[in-house]
């Protein structure tokens, strides 16, 4: 379902130096269109549904209508994300509404500390262990093969 | 091209690509050279945070082998990999991975990934292999871990690398990168004394299923271009099984996951019949021994039972969901309750399946008034694709580890091709199937000391001619240029005997590869004849990719992803002409070669590009076991 941008909510993200959409989308397919102030997706047919500008959008201006060319109308897929986890709300064509929430991260937004608290287990950059190693792999020693 | 400007940038490493397998390459090579003074650089078309085939999310790590458990070893993980792949991989490359993926996935978990846990404390695994994620936000979590050890800094968003730079005195040693910025009149310089290419596999080479608005609906994304493969090709880097395309399997349309559904919840699929394929195809795949006795089936005969089920009219091939859910809340022990409790949970973890990492799936499922627990759900074999990293082999040859390869597979620095000092990792690396997002991570890690150590030891600043830079540049814009001189001669721009726009340039090359290639109109089968004609017409698709066309920067990053396709479709084509058998059925079928040739073809196919002569060089390489 390619993305679109609802008019009336969009503000074009005006106070930054682009919009939220045109900065995350993956695909380079937001763009906003500055006389009318509103972002669009400029190739539908390129858009994997990833829903990355639906998550970042601080208006909530971007949904998803189903690929026209297999999926029947009617049905919805809203996310509602959080900074540790996501609510999500699924429209059945029927009518039927399911809701799921589920974490999506321990650490707080920014915390990834790249080496975490391990080890360094050696300085060689000859030595095939890595950064963190053998400590983060909860061993004494790297693997060799059995012969 | 007065008005944009060069940007030249000095580095050591540079980083192309911001996937799973570059966020690795940064977090360790950037450990590795602040403890010797050097520096990395990462260029990425999009913006890290959600950027690779992990952009949407994923539902499960596909490759953790529990090793500090007792649970697998990494001899089992060679064993599995190379019976799925038909005896075809550098059990080298597969072994390394093993022996250290568990480490980055630990990694993960401390930088804040939900892993599912039982009430020990130990991972949940989908199958032997998988363990569940709550998914939604892994590369976010694993690009921040890369920014935070790279500084922003050192990082360029939404800058398209075009094409590699070969150093002036030593044509095969890599000096850089050129590119330009898909949002500014820039045109980016890099120069390093290592690159590690890590731009992912490549989408939309054949014809998908869905043409229309779901074009962009592919399994694997579709900003995935085969940057990977063109750059490295065309600065003389040799190539292995690039005939090795991958077809994934999967719910119809939207190409939610299986594994799941398969491997967890242990559900059938049965044809129009109620037929369970694999049972009815049982015999067939005998063709293939000794691979088709082993457990678990390869992949690619799986995907011939299914294929032949359905090309035999047999279908639709069903995922029975619904039998799957009843048979697990019939045997959960205790009341209606505790059996309502839990299929309240099988639901819940159906769903987060999709939306963690195919939400249109979802979508599709709401839009036909699919609940999983009431009716199945159809499933089908997609249109190829190319990737090292899944159950396929596409990629670079490239140097073993040096502690545990044969001498047959080293030459150097662990991960580097045949071009010095040009790395690679993830979907890049050829012959090494089955690491997904966690070995793919693994890989970059891997490479990303390596590239490190090697510049330790070529510390020689790189060398390109400045006429060289000018030429690339003029060839970077030219669609640009091509479109405003020629614009004003119809009235309508798409239209036009001077130009092909980049969206009709991927047209012509996905009909080509579909009909002549082996894509599914024709049940993913070819010949040498189709071959020779399918090249033919190739041939003037490269002629007249001199003639592409763009209005803007978006369009002329499209005309340029489109190059990168047509060369990735010219090594695949080549290698499938040279493969005279049928190794990977459900993949791949030679129908003038229709059986496995073990005394033949038991081998890996290599190909080079010559970039002197413009020749192309076809090779067999010996796979020699490390693991019994």
């Amino acid at each position: 379902m390619p993305s679109y941008v609802i008019t009336e909510k969009c503000d074009g993200c005006k106070a930054l130096k682009t919009t939220a959409c045109q900065y995350i989308c993956p695909n380079d397919l937001m763009v906003l269109d500055k006389e009318k102030m509103k972002a669009y997706n400029r190739e539908p047919e390129m858009c994997w549904e990833c829903y990355s500008c639906v998550k970042m959008c601080p208006q909530q201006a971007i949904d998803v209508r189903g690929y026209a060319d297999f999926v029947p109308l009617g049905a919805s897929v809203t996310p509602m994300r959080g900074s540790d986890n996501i609510m999500w709300t699924v429209k059945f064509r029927n009518g039927t509404i399911k809701r799921f929430k589920f974490p999506i991260r321990t650490t707080a937004v920014g915390e990834a500390k790249p080496y975490a608290e391990y080890k360094p287990g050696t300085d060689d950059l000859r030595s095939p262990l890595l950064a963190t190693e053998p400590d983060s792999l909860g061993l004494s020693q790297l693997s060799v093969p059995k012969k | 091209m007065d008005n944009f400007e060069t940007v030249e940038v000095n580095t050591d490493l540079l980083i192309v690509g911001g996937g799973m397998a570059a966020c690795g390459a940064a977090v360790e090579a950037s450990y590795w050279a602040k403890k010797n003074g050097l520096k990395v650089t990462l260029v990425d078309k999009a913006a890290m945070e959600r950027s690779g085939a992990v952009a949407m999310g994923l539902s499960a790590i596909n490759t953790y082998i529990g090793i500090k458990d007792g649970a697998n070893t990494p001899e089992d993980f060679v064993k599995y990999v190379r019976n799925d792949q038909m005896g075809t991989v550098r059990e080298d490359l597969v072994y390394d991975i093993a022996r250290h993926v568990d480490s980055t996935v630990h990694l993960f978990e401390k930088w804040g990934l939900p892993i599912w846990k039982d009430e020990k404390g130990n991972y949940i695994h989908e199958g032997r292999w998988q363990i569940m994620i709550n998914g939604e936000s892994y590369k976010v979590i694993v690009a921040e871990a890369a920014k935070n050890a790279l500084g922003m800094d050192n990082i360029y968003e939404r800058v398209f690398i075009v094409n590699l730079l070969r150093d002036e005195k030593d044509p095969n040693k890599i000096a850089g990168a050129v590119g330009f910025s898909v949002r500014e009149n820039k045109f980016y310089v890099f120069k390093a004394k290592a690159v590690i290419v890590a731009a992912g596999g490549a989408v939309h080479i054949f014809r998908p299923r869905s043409t229309g608005e779901g074009l962009g609906r592919a399994w694997y994304p579709p900003w995935n271009s085969g940057s990977s493969y063109a750059t490295m090709l065309q600065a003389g880097a040799e190539m292995t099984q690039m005939e090795s395309r991958f077809i994934p399997t999967r719910f119809k349309d939207g190409y939610g996951p299986v594994g799941a559904w398969f491997l967890l919840f242990k559900s059938r699929a049965t044809n129009a019949f109620g037929e369970d394929y694999l049972q009815t195809q049982a015999e067939e795949i005998k063709k293939w021994e000794p691979y088709a006795s082993a457990k678990p089936v390869p992949t690619p005969l799986r995907n011939h039972q299914m294929i032949k089920e359905l090309s035999e009219g047999r279908g639709p091939v069903y995922m029975r969901t619904e039998e799957a859910i009843k048979k697990i809340t019939d045997t959960t022990p205790g009341t209606d309750k505790d059996k309502k409790k839990r299929l309240k949970e099988l639901e819940s973890e159906a769903w987060e399946d999709f939306l963690d990492m195919t939400i249109t799936q979802a979508g599709l499922w709401a839009s036909q008034n699919i609940a999983p627990e009431e009716k199945p759900s159809e499933i089908m074999a997609s249109e190829p694709y190319f990737i090292g990293s899944h159950a396929s082999c596409a990629g670079a040859w490239v140097s073993g580890p040096a502690d545990i390869a044969p001498k047959e597979y080293t030459w150097g620095y662990n991960r580097m091709s045949t071009v010095q000092g040009l790395f690679t990792a993830g979907d890049g690396v050829g012959a090494s199937a089955h690491k997904f997002s966690s070995g793919s991570c693994t890989e970059g890690r891997i490479a990303g000391k390596s590239a490190i150590a090697y510049i330790k030891d070529h510390p020689g600043s790189p060398s390109v001619a400045p006429k060289e830079i000018d030429a690339l540049k003029e060839r970077t814009y030219k669609p640009l240029k091509t479109f405003e001189q020629f614009k004003g001669l119809s009235s309508d721009s798409n239209i036009n005997p001077n130009y092909i726009r980049p969206k009709m340039f991927l047209f012509r090359l996905n009909k080509i590869m579909d009909e002549y290639v082996g894509g599914t109109s024709m049940w993913y089968t070819t010949n040498k004849p189709m071959l020779e004609r399918g090249l033919e017409l190739l041939t003037f698709l490269k002629e007249d990719s001199e003639k592409l066309g763009a209005e803007n920067l978006h369009e002329l990053m499209r005309a340029w992803e489109n190059y990168h396709r047509l060369w990735t479709a010219e090594v695949h084509l080549r290698h499938v002409m040279f493969r005279e058998e049928t190794r990977y059925p459900g993949y791949l079928y030679r129908s003038d070669f229709p059986k496995i040739d073990e005394a033949n073809w038991k081998v890996f196919v290599n190909s080079r590009w010559d970039p002197q002569t413009g020749n192309w060089q076809m090779s067999k390489k010996p796979v020699i076991k490390i693991v019994e």
